[in-house]
This record gives C-alpha cells, structure tokens and sequence, in this order.
C-alpha cells in the first residue's frame, strides 16, 4: 500500500492525508490542498484508506475513522 | 515466448481513454484518479535501458512545466515494479535527477494492450514510445508513436499541450510550427455569408479559408 507500509505504520504521504482529516469532514480536493499532495495520489490513497478501515467515505466526503485516529496517535509530531 | 494477443480495437483521438486500474511506483492508480487533470500516458520500452533513461530524465526535466498547465505524467512498461523503483533510485544516484512521476508496472500487459502500446513488427514483448496526451475529461487528445530506437522531443510534447490548451480556451486552430504567442487560425466559415463576412472582420486573411488572428 501507498499509505500504510508494511509495518502497518503510515507512509509520509498517509501521515500527512491521514492529519488532514483530523479536522474533520474533507473531500479528496481539499485533502490534496491541505496535504499538500497530487490529487490522483490522494484519491488512490483514500481507497486504501477506506479498504483498510482508516477512514470512512460519505458521499464527496472522507473522515477518519477511530481505528485511523487510533494509529494517526501513533506517529510522533 | 508469450504470444501477444490481437488487439481488436486501437484508442482513437477522440474517444474515452480506456480505463485501467494498475500497481505503479506510486500504488494502485486508476486512471479515474487523474479526473479533472490533463494526463501525458506515455511507454517505453524497458528499464536500465540508454534511450528511456535519457527520456526519463528529460520527461523529469519538463515536469514543472507540465504541471503549470495542470498535466500530469504517467509511465509504462512491461516490468516490475521492483525493476522500476530499482532503475528510478538509479537515475537519482549517478544523475541526480529525481523521477517526480508515477510508473506503471505492466507485467500482464493489461495497460499496454488496451493502449495498442505494442507493436510486434518493433518488438513482441516491449512497448514502443507511445504518448497519449489524455484531457481532463479523460478524453484522448493526441496520440503520438516513436520506435524503439529514436527518442522522443519533449519540446514538441509541451507544443502540442499549449496547442490544445489554446484551441480549447479560445476556439481556434493552430497552424503549422505554432508557438505560443503565434497567431492563430480562425475556424473556417461554413457558408458563404459566413465566407464573404469573414474577410471583412479585420483578421489577417489569406483568403477567406485561411484567417490568422493575434489572441
């Protein structure tokens, strides 16, 4: 996965997509904005996200999920 | 040798660009994911290989310039992905030129056949050098084929970006060597009163078919 390494840990790409929802609702173009990252990465980053149970998707929309928050408190600041 | 299936249909100017979704340098990419931005899908033959290393670092050089005008770049072959990051980490050690772009690791030729990227009469297990130039709407805007061994002019990728870009902003044509800031041709009229008014309009006119304008 682009997002999640195979520690299970988050990417530097998933890290910062994973900080942009952490304010709340967002859609994949204002992810892109506030991660500062292209927005076809974003988008395919999403689905891994989604797929993984990172984040949920309602509609335009992505928010974290709890087991996304749970492992964005992982990673140091 | 894996014999290379028959391709029934060949992308055409004009038509949807065929969806795909591929393992690439970047992860699981579909081509949805580059919805509302131009795409440049391009191919090359194989990695570690002179031409496309010279072409690679010359895709990375334009790079910037692409992305002013909202492109994105997409690469291909027929090898791993193992062999693209590998060959990529290459090019940045001995050249220092960094890759920015996603690659994608065709190995089941899914991509490349359903882009007609392969050309037995050139090679019956690489792809030629094909760029498909992809609008935002995910439309095929140009299509442009080199062999094997000539690589491409990144000067006249950017020309044909501006050229298009210009066409659809303004409803114009562009002539022949057009630049940007060239005149440009406008449409030509389809009757004869749009004929007899057209060389009254102040244009720059060969005749009433051939009309450049400053835009």
């Amino acid at each position: 996965m682009a997002c999640i390494s195979a520690d299970g840990k988050p990417t530097e790409s998933g890290t910062k997509m994973l900080r942009a929802l952490k304010s709340g609702s967002r859609s994949a173009e204002e992810i892109a904005k506030n991660a500062g990252l292209p927005l076809f990465r974003v988008r395919s980053g999403l689905r891994e996200m989604v797929q993984a149970g990172l984040a949920i998707e309602k509609g335009e929309k992505y928010e974290l999920s709890s087991k996304g928050a749970e492992l964005l408190g992982t990673v140091s600041t | 040798m894996e014999e290379v299936k028959e391709v029934s249909h060949m992308p055409r100017i004009g038509e949807p660009a065929p969806a795909f979704e591929a393992v690439t340098t970047h992860g699981v990419l579909k081509l949805g994911d580059f919805k509302g931005s131009w795409l440049i899908l391009f191919s090359h033959p194989a990695d570690f290989t002179p031409v496309c290393t010279t072409e690679f670092m010359a895709f990375a050089e334009i790079f910037p310039e692409l992305q002013k005008r909202g492109v994105e770049l997409l690469g291909l072959s027929v090898d791993s992905v193992s062999s693209h990051i590998a060959w990529v980490r290459n090019v940045e050690e001995k050249t220092k030129v960094k890759i920015p772009f996603p690659i994608i690791a065709d190995l089941n030729k899914e991509v490349s056949l359903a882009y007609g990227m392969i050309h037995p009469g050139q090679s019956k297990t690489e792809t030629v050098r094909c760029v498909f130039i992809i609008d935002a709407n995910q439309i095929i805007r140009t299509i442009l084929y080199y062999p094997l061994s000539t690589g491409r002019n990144m000067d006249e990728i950017l020309r044909i970006v501006d050229a298009l870009q210009t066409t659809d902003k303004n409803a114009v044509a562009t002539p022949a060597n057009w630049r940007p800031g060239d005149m440009v041709v406008v449409p030509p009229p389809k009757t004869q009163e749009e004929a007899e008014e057209r060389v009254k309009q102040g244009y720059e006119c060969v005749d009433w078919y051939l009309c450049k304008k400053k835009l």
